[in-house]
């Protein structure tokens, strides 16, 4: 057995020599369960290094949709909830499984798609005019498809509009059941149009032909907002260093740091917390 | 298609920089991997050789339920695991959620099928072999599972790889109970998928060609054991 003895003996040097502890347990941390959106566009990378200075607190972040990110916040996996789907948001704290929503930041949804521009959007500030072209054109359109706060805005666009593309699901509305950046690699890749929130599209390295076509209308604005989970429902949140977080995020210093984050020479967040 | 050749360059230009976020995504995959693999093969190799060796009552069923096991969707062991994990789940307790722990316990879980059924192939052939002698040596089942395991530890090499490809390639277990978080469970699988996600496919490209070659570097370290090992057996 004298391979497989190296081999094991090689494997614990491998853990002591490097030295990341299986078990997470090292110093100060909170886990926040946020969406794709604020990692994509790199706006965690920027704040989280200057709050780290300022406070001494690791913040871990798991980024998923924030459907998933309500539904694993209810189970307790995770301190603090930073997300944007604000009547969802309302919801979790009317079950008792947040204690208080405070809004952070917003910017704003818009319609992106190929070039040509088949379903002739271009210019058309009016949300749902846009989507009924998209619709009576019969275009592809990529929808998120996963519960997340963007799919739950266009979903809620539909409805407004008076139409229901679910209807037309495997036709012309494609349901990718994946994050935004995938959806807009989708959507890249088939030429179709798609809704998303301007700063994952302005971070996005892949918009071959794609371009902005639909933006402005004031029913695409973007809120995002922060939560404590429930130290009630789950004993084991710190609630401690989650609302140091928290109210470093919506404090001068944190709105500060979140107006500073430029991506080629864009803002991508704008902070409004009262 | 320009990406292709940029994902070389990039790729180059990582290894050669010696970033040091990216030896350390590339270490924690190893660790993660090689830790799961080396238990995936503990349990794996003891019940390849059991059931190989020893007849009783349920064995066919065991042997049809780790073949079909072998084809486990990563998201579906992801799902489980995190089920278990989670907070409000059985062993919550534990806060082992988002941890390198967990993704090793769902690789474990991934690829002990995998190690066990591969075990089984190769001893029972060797079984059939040695039951004559086994018997007229009138051997304790625990003598004749750790023969087994050494006469064919050679190909026992092959399946540990084969577990350990599977392991390390793997992205849909690993990010739903790992979480992809920076600096504490982000591999080089999530970490392609979060490249692909934000559009940097060339980025996400020269990861994949890091990937391969550390994996085809292990491969050939493996074979080079299992040729000198071969060359001092026939000594």
């Amino acid at each position: 057995m004298k391979v497989g003895t190296r081999l094991l003996f090689a494997l614990i040097a491998l853990w002591v020599v490097t030295g990341i502890p299986a078990k997470a347990s090292d110093a100060k941390f909170i886990t926040v369960q946020s969406t794709t959106s604020t990692q994509n566009s790199g706006l965690f990378d920027f704040i989280l290094p200057v709050f780290k200075k300022q406070t001494g607190i690791n913040v871990r972040v798991v980024a998923v949709g924030t459907g998933q990110a309500l539904k694993n916040g209810r189970n307790g996996d995770g301190d603090v909830l930073f997300v944007h789907a604000k009547s969802a948001e309302e919801q979790f704290i009317v079950g008792g499984y947040g204690v208080k929503r405070f809004d952070v930041m917003y910017n704003d949804f818009v319609i992106v798609g190929p070039a040509s521009d088949p379903a002739r959007l271009a210019e058309t500030k009016n949300i749902f005019s846009a989507l009924k072209k998209i619709s009576t054109s019969k275009s592809l359109f990529a929808s998120r498809g996963d519960n997340s706060g963007t799919h739950k805005k266009e979903l809620q666009l539909w409805t407004k509009t008076g139409l229901d593309p679910t209807l037309q699901s495997g036709t012309w509305y494609r349901e990718t059941g994946s994050g935004m950046g995938a959806t807009l690699n989708v959507a890249v890749g088939m030429g179709a149009y798609t809704m998303t929130d301007r700063a994952t599209w302005i971070a996005f390295e892949n918009k071959g032909q794609m371009k902005v076509l639909s933006e402005g209308d004031p029913l695409l604005f973007n809120q995002y907002g922060v939560m404590l989970v429930n130290p009630k429902k789950h004993p084991h949140v710190k609630a401690e260093l989650g609302e140091k977080f928290i109210s470093w995020l919506t404090d001068e210093k944190g709105q500060a740091t979140i107006a500073a984050y430029k991506l080629k020479g864009k803002q991508l967040f704008f902070p409004n917390a009262k | 298609m320009g990406e292709i050749g940029q994902a070389f360059a990039i790729a180059f230009d990582l290894v050669f920089s010696l970033d040091r976020n990216l030896f350390a995504i590339v270490l924690l995959s190893l660790k993660v991997s090689l830790t799961a693999v080396i238990i995936a093969c503990i349990l794996g190799f003891g019940l390849g050789a059991g059931l190989a060796s020893l007849r009783f009552p349920g064995r066919k069923a065991i042997i049809i339920m780790i073949n079909a096991l072998m084809g486990l969707p990563p998201v579906v062991v992801g799902l489980l695991v995190y089920l278990l994990l989670s907070r409000s789940g059985p062993f919550g307790v534990l806060s082992l959620l988002y941890t390198p722990m967990a993704m090793i316990i769902a690789q474990v879980i991934l690829i002990t099928p995998l190690v066990a059924a591969l075990c089984l192939q190769s001893l029972q052939d060797l079984h059939y072999e040695y039951d004559e002698f086994f018997r007229s040596l009138n051997l304790s089942p625990s003598s004749k599972m750790k023969t087994l395991l050494w006469d064919a530890r050679l190909s026992l090499l092959t399946v540990a790889l084969a577990g350990f490809g599977r392991a390390i390639s793997e992205v849909g277990a690993v990010m739903i109970v790992g979480g992809n978080i920076n600096h504490v469970t982000r591999i080089m699988t999530t970490a392609i998928a979060l490249e692909t996600s934000k559009g940097t496919l060339a980025l996400a490209l020269a990861l994949g060609i890091i990937l391969i070659t550390i994996s085809v570097a292990i491969n050939a370290a493996a074979m080079l054991i299992r040729s000198t090992a071969k060359r001092y057996a026939h000594a």
